[in-house]
């Protein structure tokens, strides 16, 4: 199991890169690593160039930028895992980021990375979805933008043009009583999802949804907000039968993906049950109550 | 039989395992750490097809690769070379290691790539063209039984290699008798125990020598022979190196078609040859699968819940070729009543071949399946009864006053104490508390089950059960053997003669010889002489080494002492019966003072022939062929026969919650009774024992080498084919007991199995509990997440419907 | 291409192909063969070593990128000929392996966790090891391996009194 012959290269900054990218089309960039090299191995993956970014000083960083907090694409996910700021502004992302992997591979994992590979099961596209953020990426000398939701389209499957590296991704921060819920079912705990739900809300002073965002993962290609659901939800108070109407409703008719891990009805049907958990815990914990995690007792 | 002593020193001592120190600091020496000079690097060209007619191979692009020396295809190799020797008598079904004309399973091994680096041979494989016109095939067992299933191996005729009734005692009687009948289908998923170490060998022939050294990650009776034989040359010419340290096994490490291969090339190539499976040829083409069993059991027992009698039809899908396959049927029929005082049994034993991957021995070697179908039964007898399911075990079990216990397939159970080891299990309210627990969860609204299982680990080894299916073989015995020598310093030396994959083999034998020769076990040097400089060993096969190994060193240790008892009597002048040997000095019992030293007598071996008693040989060399206790008979003309001579038990207990959601066992607690005699090493013991529970966790719920429907193996990678991690081993809570076997000489029994045959069977049964409420039930292993979820929501749609309509 | 490797804190000059991963960078060309090859494909992490002092799979990046970071192996955490490190000597105390292939990794592992978490929970320990697949001993003699080099390691170069 030993990759195919590549050449590699490691551009001192990111416009380097993307003429190295643009120079060849089966040229690819690599962050963290920890999907690509193993595809490699495989032979599954066969680049004729590796672009290594992992040293773009630039790439790599947690800031808050106005309303949201900017994340550089070479972040590796146990430096986002531990960062006090996400921790406070971003509580869904810091909730999810312990499922994915394991710690030593989220030692070398990235955040970019992860959102490039856009696996449906990734738990990084899952909150990047849920919040609206905005990727950031560079391609011909020229800096762009675009939203999640624009960004996945299908199983490792992105909008991203041919030749444009991702830069980074500005997730939004909510304010106000804001809760969060993410849940994720897999076979060990550290394997890939068969399912993963998050949820994030804002109650008013009375307990009413003011936002609310919902998505489920591993269930269809890519990531799905469940936006019929968020608007049934707003202005109510997120009871059971509410919750429990407006996502079985919005996932009724999905087409929901199977493996040998697990049965499209079993996503389907569990996709209902972890948003719905995921919406509960969201509303509880805006509501100041303590809610404990399933697992992973980070 | 040897007298136990009483009081043991070293034996049964906390101590810790010296191979240890060498493995944290990573100086183990696995196969893939060897570096012979100008070794050369194989890769394999494996079919993509279930089944295929091999058109033609053209490696004329891969040949001109730089670095690229040859391409081996399975026509030279087979015009070279025997077939693999198959425990069946079965000539046209021959094994060999690259497909010749037709290949049988996805994944099997088409050709032969070496070049100057994995890598490299890697690169020239992919360029190596093959014309494949596919054929029919088939996948599961019952489909290729019928008689228009595609033939696996058309010469032989049908897909069936073996087909065996075995009657003991009057079972049609027993069932007419008995008031209540009970059927179950138990299946036991594809799975094995795949280490974390792939197969490997190094094999380099020496032609100035005629002599092909071998280095591998081998765990097999017989290696060298099977090794002499398929290359044609003298076994003498094969020099087998025993001291590569294995990384794991459990059975399966049996790369005789790897070593055929690498040795084949090396002799013909002329330098080292190196084929180190990746994780992908281990998984599809490493014949390294495990049983994939189905099983029809029928029970008749009385309103009490006796059971009288058994029938078992066990039919096993061995995959593309026979290998040992076929006899982890025979295994199971040492145990085939378990601990109970089942009657009559009747056993039909079918071995099929099919479109998959071919099998090796796995861990139990057969027991684990066929203890799964018996405890499904006992649990469902005590339901149907409505009765405790530890109460109903408890009525069946031969009771301690009832060993040495014969049972109606032939063999006698050694020794046991069943009814203690539940107690234990169960003391300190530890089931009441248990059965709470259960209930406050279903309160709750988890499904929460109760499992438990009790399980027989036949040890020592005797493969009798080899005679039995195939009346050609006349094999009984299975012995291993020790050699000491004290040299002229004084030194000892203790050798065995086989590898070791974990299982602390050195520290068994310095334990074993130092609690004879009453001297500290860390002074005592354990080396592993190569195959042309070793006794007999029947390999750690059969969960035979402390029984076996010890055995030997023990006989071994007791002929040197009496060597050293006779030279100091001989000098000191007094009778034999007055010498006492005392920590490596002899003295005179009448008079203590009078004595003569280890180094004396060291001197009067080695230097003073004179001193020496008449006719005895010089130095202090003794050896011991030890025969597997027990052994020594083959079957009667009704199928009967003394398999292993040692039977340790377990008792498993443990507690399930499933999220009636998602479906997701969760194994809450977990009390097991564990009882294999003497406990050489209790540390050694102690981890046997959990980890097989935790390999017994992977079969029950996580581990499936599944298929789709065109034949490809679609888990072949440790992102589909899940081991248990950390996160799925609960802590393990084990109640020790120890009832001495009559039939060794520490009393020792094995205990590298019992975890891994009881685990599935109370697993399988705690999610039998859970669901109960629900009114389903499940027997097929493993059972995964998703099945088990999907399985639950139809069962709560049902009765929801059910309730909507009253 | 030429590259420069700090490896147990020498740094060493060597010729490596780009496919050429840490894993067999190491194992190859440095003959530090404590690393193992289980799956070669990030899942079972007997590759395991620390890269900046962090547990990372060796089988999941190539020897190229490893230039301008510090490497460590088992080789390196072993104090000299013959001696062991508290977390080595508590695996032997605990017989927390069997066949010692995955035992290098967890070493390695334990020594990151310490590092980090000189008073980790049982859980956590579980959390830390749950990266490594140990095929032999279904994980609690490692726990308590490392379980007890934390407490040794609290204990040492404390006055007797202050320790728990």
């Amino acid at each position: 199991m030993k990759a195919a012959p590549f050449e590699y290269s490691r551009p001192a900054g990111i416009d380097e890169a993307c003429a190295l990218l643009a120079a060849d089309e089966s040229a690819r960039v690599i962050a963290g690593g920890q999907t690509l090299v193993a595809m490699m191995a495989m032979r599954l993956a066969r680049p004729t160039r590796l672009i290594d970014i992992n040293r773009i000083a630039a790439l790599s960083y947690i800031r808050a930028e106005k309303e949201t907090i900017a994340i550089g694409a070479t972040t590796r996910q146990c430096v986002v895992e531990r960062d006090p700021l996400v921790a406070a502004k971003l509580p869904l992302l810091a909730r999810a980021i312990p499922w994915i992997g394991h710690a030593a591979t989220r030692a070398r994992g990235t955040i970019g990375g992860s959102l490039a590979n856009a696996d449906p099961a990734a738990e990084c596209a899952l909150i990047a979805v849920t919040l609206d953020a905005v990727l950031a990426y560079r391609a011909s000398g020229a800096s762009h933008e675009v939203a999640a939701r624009d960004f996945f389209i299908g199983p490792m499957i992105t909008t991203l043009p041919a030749g444009a590296v991702l830069t980074g991704v500005r997730f939004p921060v909510w304010s106000g009583k804001v809760g969060t819920g993410f849940h994720e079912v897999n076979a060990r705990q550290s394997d890939f999802a068969f399912v993963t739900a998050a949820a994030q809300v804002e109650l008013g002073c009375d307990g009413a949804c003011k936002r609310i965002a919902i998505s489920v993962g591993a269930v269809t290609d890519f990531p799905m907000r469940l936006e019929s659901a968020e608007q049934q939800l707003k202005g109510g108070k997120l009871d059971y039968a509410a919750v429990k109407a407006a996502v079985t409703d919005a996932l009724a008719d999905i087409d929901a993906l199977a493996d040998l891990h697990a049965s499209a009805e079993y996503r389907k049907r569990v996709a209902i049950k972890l948003a719905m958990r995921a919406v509960a815990d969201a509303r509880d914990r805006a509501l100041g109550k303590t809610v404990q995690d399933t697992a992973h007792a980070h | 039989m040897s007298q136990a002593p009483s009081h043991h020193r070293y034996v049964s001592a906390d101590r810790r395992v010296r191979e240890d120190r060498r493995f944290v600091v990573g100086k183990g020496k696995f196969v893939a750490d060897m570096a012979l000079p100008n070794t050369k690097h194989v890769a394999l060209v494996t079919c993509p097809h279930a089944a295929a007619r091999i058109v033609s191979i053209d490696a004329s692009r891969a040949l001109k690769m730089p670095g690229v020396h040859y391409v081996l295809e399975g026509r030279e190799l087979a015009a070279a070379t025997l077939p693999l020797m198959t425990g069946l008598d079965t000539p046209n079904v021959p094994r060999r290691p690259l497909a010749f004309e037709v290949a049988r399973y996805s994944g099997e091994w088409v050709a032969a790539v070496v070049a100057d680096s994995r890598a490299l041979a890697e690169d020239a494989a992919e360029e190596i063209d093959v014309q494949y016109e596919a054929l029919p095939f088939v996948l599961d067992a019952e489909k290729a039984l019928e008689p228009a299933s595609p033939l696996v191996h058309e010469a032989h005729g049908s897909n069936v290699l073996l087909d065996k009734n075995f009657v003991w005692g009057d079972v049609e009687k027993d069932f007419a008798a008995s008031p209540r009948k009970l059927s179950l289908r138990v299946k036991w998923g594809r799975s094995s125990t795949v280490p974390i170490e792939t197969f490997g060998v190094v094999a380099n022939w020496d032609p100035w020598r005629d002599m092909l050294d071998v280095y591998a990650s081998i765990q097999m009776p017989r290696y060298a022979d099977q090794i002499g034989l398929a290359l044609k040359i003298p076994v003498t010419s094969v020099r087998v190196h025993h001291d590569v340290d294995v990384g794991g096994s459990y059975g399966v490490k049996r790369g005789i078609k790897h070593t055929v291969l690498a040795g084949y090339l090396s002799r013909r190539l002329g330098f080292p040859v190196r084929l180190i499976e990746d994780r992908l040829e281990n998984m599809r083409g490493g014949d390294a699968h495990g049983p994939e069993r189905l099983f029809d059991v029928d029970v008749a027992f009385d309103d009490a819940g006796i059971v009288r009698s058994m029938k078992m039809r066990a039919l096993e899908n061995v995959g593309a070729y026979a290998g040992r396959s076929p006899f982890q049927l025979g295994k199971p029929i040492g145990a085939i009543v378990g601990p109970y005082k089942i009657k009559s049994v009747q056993y039909r034993a079918i071995a099929v071949v099919t479109n998959k991957t071919t099998q090796d021995a796995v861990r139990g070697f057969g027991q684990g399946p066929t203890n799964l179908a018996l405890e499904r039964c006992m649990d469902e007898v005590a339901h149907v009864l409505g009765l405790d399911p530890i109460e109903i075990r408890r009525r069946n079990m031969i009771r301690h006053d009832e060993f040495p216990y014969l049972i109606p397939s032939g063999t006698t159970y050694d020794s046991g104490d069943y009814h203690i080891v539940i107690d234990k299990v169960v003391a300190d309210s530890g089931y009441e508390n248990l059965k709470a627990e259960r209930d406050r969860l279903r309160a709750q609204g988890k499904l929460a089950g109760i499992g438990v299982a009790a399980c027989l680990e036949p040890s020592g080894g005797n493969a009798t059960f080899e005679a039995l299916l195939n009346p050609a073989i006349t094999t009984s015995t299975f012995m291993d053997s020790c050699r000491i020598n004290v040299d002229g310093m004084g030194f000892i030396t203790a050798t065995m003669h086989t590898t070791s994959s974990g299982q602390g083999h050195e520290t068994l034998l310095a334990t074993v010889i130092g609690e004879v020769l009453q001297v500290d076990p860390d002074i005592i040097r354990v080396t592993r002489p190569d195959s042309l400089n070793s006794l007999p060993s029947g390999t750690p096969v059969g969960s035979r080494m402390a029984i076996m190994l010890g055995g030997a060193a023990f006989h071994a240790a007791e002929k040197l002492r009496t060597k050293f008892t006779t030279i100091a009597a001989h000098d000191l002048g007094i009778p034999l019966e007055r010498a006492v040997y005392a920590q490596g000095n002899v003295h005179d019992r009448n008079a203590p003072a009078h004595k003569r030293t280890w180094a004396e007598l060291v001197q009067i071996a080695y230097r003073n022939y004179h001193r020496m008693p008449a006719g005895m040989q010089p130095g202090l060399a003794v050896e011991h062929i030890y025969q597997v206790p027990t052994g020594g008979t083959l079957p009667t003309a009704d199928g009967r026969v003394q398999m292993y001579p040692c039977f340790s038990f377990e008792f498993h207990l443990l507690l399930i919650s499933i999220d009636p959601d998602l479906g997701r066992p969760e194994i809450v607690s977990y009390r097991l009774g564990h009882d294999c005699g003497t406990q050489i090493s209790p540390k050694i013991v102690r981890g046997m024992t959990i980890g097989g529970i935790a390999h017994g966790i992977g079969a029950a719920l996580y581990e499936e080498f599944a298929y789709n429907d065109d034949g490809q193996l679609i888990a072949q990678t440790f992102m589909d084919y899940l081991l248990p991690s950390s996160h799925e081993v609960p802590a393990i809570e084990i109640f020790d007991h120890e009832t001495p076997s009559p039939y060794t000489v520490l009393g020792q029994k094995g205990t590298g199995e019992s975890g891994y045959l009881g685990a599935p069977a109370a697993i399988a049964n705690a999610i039998n509990d859970a669901l109960r409420p629900l009114g389903i039930s499940t027997n097929t292993l493993p059972i995964k997440v998703s099945k088990l979820g999907d399985m639950i929501a139809q069962a709560r749609e049902k009765i929801k419907a059910k309730k909507d309509t009253e | 291409m030429r590259i420069e490797l700090d490896i147990n804190g020498a740094v060493r000059e060597l010729e490596v192909e780009p496919r050429t991963t840490l894993l067999d960078c190491l194992r190859d060309q440095l003959a530090l063969t404590g690393a193992h090859a289980g799956c070669e494909h990030g899942v079972c992490g007997a590759c395991t070593v620390l890269f900046d002092g962090v547990a990372v799979r060796s089988c999941l990046m190539f020897a190229v990128q490893a230039q301008g970071s510090a490497v460590t192996t088992i080789e390196g955490v072993t104090p000299g000929p013959g001696e062991l490190s508290v977390i080595q000597d508590t695996f032997c105390e605990t017989h927390g392996m069997q066949c010692g292939y995955c035992t290098p990794a967890m070493v390695l592992v334990a020594h990151a966790l310490l590092a980090d978490n000189p008073e980790p929970t049982r859980a956590e320990i579980v959390d830390a090891i749950s990266g490594n697949i140990c095929r032999c001993t279904g994980y609690a003699q490692i726990v308590e391996a490392i379980a007890l080099a934390a407490e040794r390691m609290r204990g040492a170069n404390r006055p007797k009194d202050a320790r728990k």
